[in-house]
């Protein structure tokens, strides 16, 4: 770490100590009204419908445009050269042939590329989306196997394509660190996630455990995972003048404009990201070297610039998940009751990227217990960025402490789900503060109920169907409830009683427009037909992140502040001739399309009435929410309980889920449908970490061995049951709308689940990731 | 992909000739020399496609079969009479890619196929001794679990990622092969090569050879014959053993029994030591797998993949016990 770095962090552990203080001192009704939001009460509105997304029909007619599909005047086509060695530099590289291909317009090398400020590195400054900051082209000098080393532009991709394999690049290779068991041995350092140390201790963990009547003590370990969305990463970038437009693929609309304004040298103005439609982002669609390289190219050329990764490209330039060796040791006394948990390991990443995976962040808040000692250890490799992977630790934290739990279960001979109820705090653990809404019991009792729990023979390999071993696990899933700042929002009340919302926040496929079409039409009291959100654009309102699971909680925080400034307006433009005369802003709601007193709902005037009488066509109302104190006031997290059933084939080892439930405890549900297709798609996702995915990392030189759909294996259709989703519905009354994040929880606990059920269908404990079948001969 | 030039062969004789031109490929499905090209592997001036070749699928008179070179793989696995007659090659084809795949597919060219080895397909970073003789081998020391079992050398681990042809063998398929010099006939066996010092040698064809179709001779046992594959998920994925047999039984003894295995080797494996093994002896668990132990007695394993050795004897006991049915 440099010493920048160091200075950095301490600044930011600096920030959330002094933001403690004066969470300490300030007022617990931060919240606008110092009340729930009132939709949570709401009873006959959109919200809770299931509305098919709006986007749907647009989508199944290929209607949508996504990045790689803007079609621009004069635009030529990127393709990329990748370094074969992991650290080293640029001995010779020879062009002429490239450049002398038909089609070409461009061989962008080091020694040509423009000079460019590195990139901001993610969380290094609030719009920094950067997944590393690395120069970009700037030198001879190679940081990982596959950075790339050349790019042409050509009239078409086809051309492209064969002028970079005519690129001859000689090498002068230097030792690297690519063994981790070389990097572990060259020292590690505690990690630092979010501006704090991955270190937490209470009591005396060491002791505890060392004095318990039961124990548990394992190391569990996951492999790499790379990002696999439907959509490789694209983008489409022009320059007019020295204004920069990029139709770019981005899960940071706002983030990518100013950190792409701060390498090239301009005003933040004068770029402007579009990313109307995102294939799946899953903490991958950030800023990588592709968008820079190809706003780079189209500068050199003049030419507008489609570049767009190929599956490889995409393993080769993209960060992925990084491998855990994860040691849990839990010390409890014979009723269960825990007394001692351990949960520390390593982790590699690259020296630049902005991730150590943080996989002890769940276990902060798992369990109440008294010594506690967390711990994450970092070591260096010289390796592509490791990054931000759907639920970046929990994916992988809840697969170690889940099934170290179902062990300390079987040793104390009592059922999993009683071992985790009977450690149900009261308060977080690790923070000390009460929980927003905490129910987790409850998912587990409707989940068993619904699974058949009660099936279950605690047995392992009791239950044999022919050649099939059956069995059923559970594991806890949880996910923290986010709200980061820089959301804001802006609603635009037309006198023809119709509503325009904007804010620069992302659609990769959630169900984000449709649900905040919902939410907007209930705070407002309008039909969906009368309200158009609008988002995926730089030049929006709000600094909005679609990660960290809290872009519908940061919208709809927005929302709510731009509406009340709303309604504060519209009372005023009311006057005193309104049925509204003298009503104040926290008595009235929104309602049939006008605004009505709370409890006398004859006090009404519609908006189109009010703007009318005004003689306003229309009345903007711009919001920006409150910095997100709740955070330090609670403990706020997602809850699942997920439940699984496994056949595994007795003779060949063939590990196959046969059957899964979700029982979930997220808040308010929003939306019925969008919201199971999150979880499902996070369930998909886990079936995945647990059996079939893994990156193959070459220990000899850094390379990715199976940068393909063919070879790393995310699970296909006929891997992925019947997935039955459930929740408690239960509003959490300190978050908007009631409302918790959906989209990462489902990946968390998943793991855990499947390797438990897989135990007890046969008695193998397999605590390696992923659990391929040679690990199940009995 | 590098530039090629493009041309369609309406019958053998033209595929030929404009073969005579040198430096080509003849092009089936394209659903692996295309992927090959995009990696720049395969470097061929000159495409010639022979998808408007025979496609038929027709009895013989003695109730054999003869599949046309460009019959595509749905067009097998769906004909009645090999659903009927030769079961396990209906479930090999099915067993292997997807749909749209398999739509595209040709029996010339699913023969042909090509290793997935990792290392064969990183043209920019590995070494290969399939892609360039005497370069070197970095599977060996490399990621190996799909690699070979059986019939490796120090040059190649390679498999063939074929599941149709593991039907093939164990049918005793022949190979039809039509050249400038003339017209000859190769069992399947015998066609795929082991990789010896010379890996990127994979068949023995001749330059300009043509597979113009591939026969199977009549096999009554065959109606008792499956096809099983192993794999790491269930779809979409190579087989890690796969195993195709059929097997007559009489009066509880082994009458006859064809046992092939995919996944092991450079070539589909035929495993006549068990089928020797097996013939005239009581139709038993025991029996399955001494013969299987036998098969795979020569087995060498690689650093990530020595579970194959116990995983192929299972599934061959397990396969000849399932087609054994009551009468094991």
């Amino acid at each position: 770490m440099s010493m920048f770095e160091k200075a950095r962090e301490t600044a930011q552990g600096v920030m959330q100590t002094v933001m403690k203080k004066a969470v300490e001192v300030a007022p617990d009704s931060w919240m606008p009204g110092g009340v729930p939001d009132p939709l949570i009460a709401a009873k006959h509105g959109h919200i809770g419908r299931p509305v098919s997304r709006i986007d749907g029909p647009l989508k199944a007619k290929g209607a949508a445009r996504f990045a790689a599909e803007f079609r621009l005047d004069g635009m030529v086509y990127a393709a990329l050269s990748y370094s074969t060695i992991a650290k080293g530099r640029i001995a010779d590289i020879n062009i002429a042939a490239a450049q002398a291909a038909p089609g070409v317009v461009l061989v962008m090398t080091h020694c040509n590329a423009p000079r460019l400020n590195p990139p901001p590195k993610f969380l290094s400054q609030n719009k920094a989306a950067g997944g590393d900051d690395l120069p970009v082209m700037q030198d001879e000098r190679i940081h990982w196997n596959g950075q790339p080393v050349a790019l042409v532009l050509a009239e078409t991709q086809e051309e492209a394509d064969h002028a970079i394999s005519l690129i001859e690049v000689a090498y002068a290779a230097e030792p690297a660190a690519t063994s981790l068991s070389e990097a572990i041995g060259k020292g590690t350092e505690t990690g630092s996630f979010m501006g704090e140390p991955l270190h937490n201790e209470i009591g005396n963990a060491d002791k505890a455990f060392a004095d318990a009547a039961f124990t548990v003590d394992s190391v569990y370990r996951s492999p790499r995972h790379n990002h696999n969305a439907m959509e490789p990463h694209a983008a489409t970038i022009v320059w007019e003048g020295d204004r920069l437009i990029i139709h770019d693929a981005t899960q940071a609309v706002a983030h990518t404009a100013w950190s792409m304004a701060q390498i090239f040298d301009l005003d933040e103005t004068d770029v402007h990201v579009t990313s109307p439609y995102v294939g799946g982002g899953f903490g991958g669609k950030t800023l990588w070297q592709h968008q820079i390289l190809a706003a780079a190219a189209a500068r050199l050329s003049g030419r507008p610039v489609r570049i767009a990764l190929s599956r490889e490209g995409v393993y080769r330039i993209i960060g992925g998940r990084s491998e855990t060796e994860q040691r849990v040791a839990l010390g409890s006394d014979r009723y269960g009751k825990l007394t001692a948990l351990i949960h520390s390991g390593i982790t590699p990443k690259s020296p630049n990227s902005a991730l150590p995976e943080p996989f002890i962040v769940p276990t902060r808040s798992a369990y109440a217990v008294d010594n506690m000692t967390l711990d994450v250890q970092v070591c260096t490799l010289d390796m592509m960025a490791n990054t931000f992977m759907r639920a970046p630790g929990e994916a992988v934290g809840t697969f170690a402490l889940e099934s170290a739990m179902d062990e300390l279960a079987e040793k104390l001979g009592i059922d999993p789900i009683e071992l985790r109820a009977r450690n149900e705090p009261d308060k977080d653990p690790v923070g000390g503060v009460p929980f927003s809404s905490r129910n987790i019991v409850e998912a587990y009792r409707s989940g068993a109920e619904r699974f058949g729990w009660d099936m279950r023979n605690a047995a392992p390999g009791s239950r044999r169907e022919g050649e099939w071993l059956i069995g059923m696990g559970c594991a806890t899933a949880t996910y923290p409830y986010y709200r980061m700042p820089g959301a804001a929002a802006r609603i635009t009340l037309s006198d023809n009683g119709r509503a325009t919302v904007d804010f620069a926040a992302h659609e990769m496929g959630m169900g984000t427009s449709t649900v905040q079409t919902q939410v907007t039409a209930d705070r407002l009291g309008l039909p969906l037909d009368k309200v158009t959100v609008r988002y995926g654009d730089s030049t929006l309102p709000g600094v909005i992140l679609a990660g960290g699971s809290q872009q519908t909680a940061a919208i709809g925080m927005a929302v709510m502040s731009a509406y009340n400034g709303l309604v504060g307006e519209l009372l005023k433009l009311a006057g005193n001739d309104s049925p509204l005369a003298g009503l104040k802003p926290d008595e009235v709601v929104g309602i049939n399309g006008g605004l009505a007193h709370r409890n006398k709902p004859e006090r009404f005037e519609n908006y189109a009435s009010i703007l009318t009488r005004a003689n306003r066509h229309e009345l903007v109302a711009d919001g920006t929410p409150p910095m997100p104190f709740e955070l330090q006031h609670w403990s706020m997290h997602s809850y699942g309980a997920m439940f699984c059933e496994i056949r595994v084939n007795a003779i060949t080892g063939e590990p196959r889920v046969s059957r899964f439930l979700g029982s979930f405890d997220c808040g308010k549900i929003l939306n019925p449908k969008t919201a199971a297709s999150q979880f499902r798609g996070g369930i998909i996702m886990g079936i995945g970490l647990a059996l079939t995915e893994e990156t193959q990392f070459d220990e000899r030189n850094g390379r990715i061995v199976n940068p393909s759909l063919a070879d790393y294996h995310i699970p296909v259709h006929l891997d992925v049951p019947e997935i039955e989703i459930m929740w408690t519905d239960i509003p959490d009354p300190h978050t908007p709308m009631g409302a918790h994040g959906v989209g990462e929880i489902g990946i968390t606990g998943t793991g855990a689940a499947i390797a438990n059920a897989v135990y007890n269908a046969t008695g193998k404990r397999v605590r390696d990731l992923p659990i391929t079948l040679d690990k199940l001969f009995r | 992909m590098i530039p090629f030039s493009y041309a369609r062969a309406n019958d053998a004789a033209a595929a030929l000739q404009f073969f005579a031109n040198g430096a080509a490929k003849y092009l089936g499905g394209g659903t692996n020399l295309v992927d090959l090209m995009r990696e720049t592997i395969e470097r061929p001036a000159r495409l010639i496609d022979v998808t408007s070749l025979s496609d038929s699928i027709e009895e013989t008179a003695d109730g054999g079969i003869v599949i046309g070179g460009a019959a595509r793989n749905t067009a097998i696995a769906e004909h009645r009479l090999i659903r009927t007659r030769f079961p396990l090659l209906s479930r090999a084809i099915v067993a292997g890619a997807s749909p749209q795949i398999r739509n595209m597919a040709t029996t010339a060219g699913n023969v042909l196929q090509r290793t997935r080895c990792a290392y064969f397909y990183d043209n920019d970073a590995a070494r290969c001794n399939k892609r360039e003789p005497g370069q070197g081998c970095d599977a060996i020391e490399g990621f190996n679990r799909y690699h070979a079992i059986l019939g490796a050398s120090s040059a190649c681990i390679a498999t063939h990622p074929s599941d149709m042809c593991v039907a093939l063998a164990a049918l005793d398929a022949v190979v039809y092969l039509q050249g400038t010099e003339g017209k000859r006939t190769v069992p399947l066996s015998d066609f795929h090569r082991l990789p010896g010092d010379r890996p990127d040698i994979e068949t023995v064809m001749r330059p300009g050879e043509l597979i113009t179709a591939v026969e199977l001779p009549p096999k009554p046992m065959a109606v008792n014959s499956t096809y099983r594959k192993v794999r790491d998920r269930a779809s979409y994925a190579f087989a890690l053993v796969s195993v195709a047999a059929a097997i007559k039984i009489e009066a509880g003894v082994v009458g006859d029994v064809r046992i092939a295995l995919g996944g092991v080797a450079h070539k589909p494996w035929r495993a006549m030591k068990a089928e020797a093994a097996l013939r005239g002896q009581p139709a038993t668990d025991v029996s399955f797998r001494a013969a299987a132990e036998l098969e795979l007695a020569d087995a060498k394993a690689q650093a990530h993949n020595a579970f194959k050795v116990e995983l192929a004897k299972r599934t061959i006991a397990a396969v000849l016990t399932d087609l054994s049915g009551d009468a094991a």
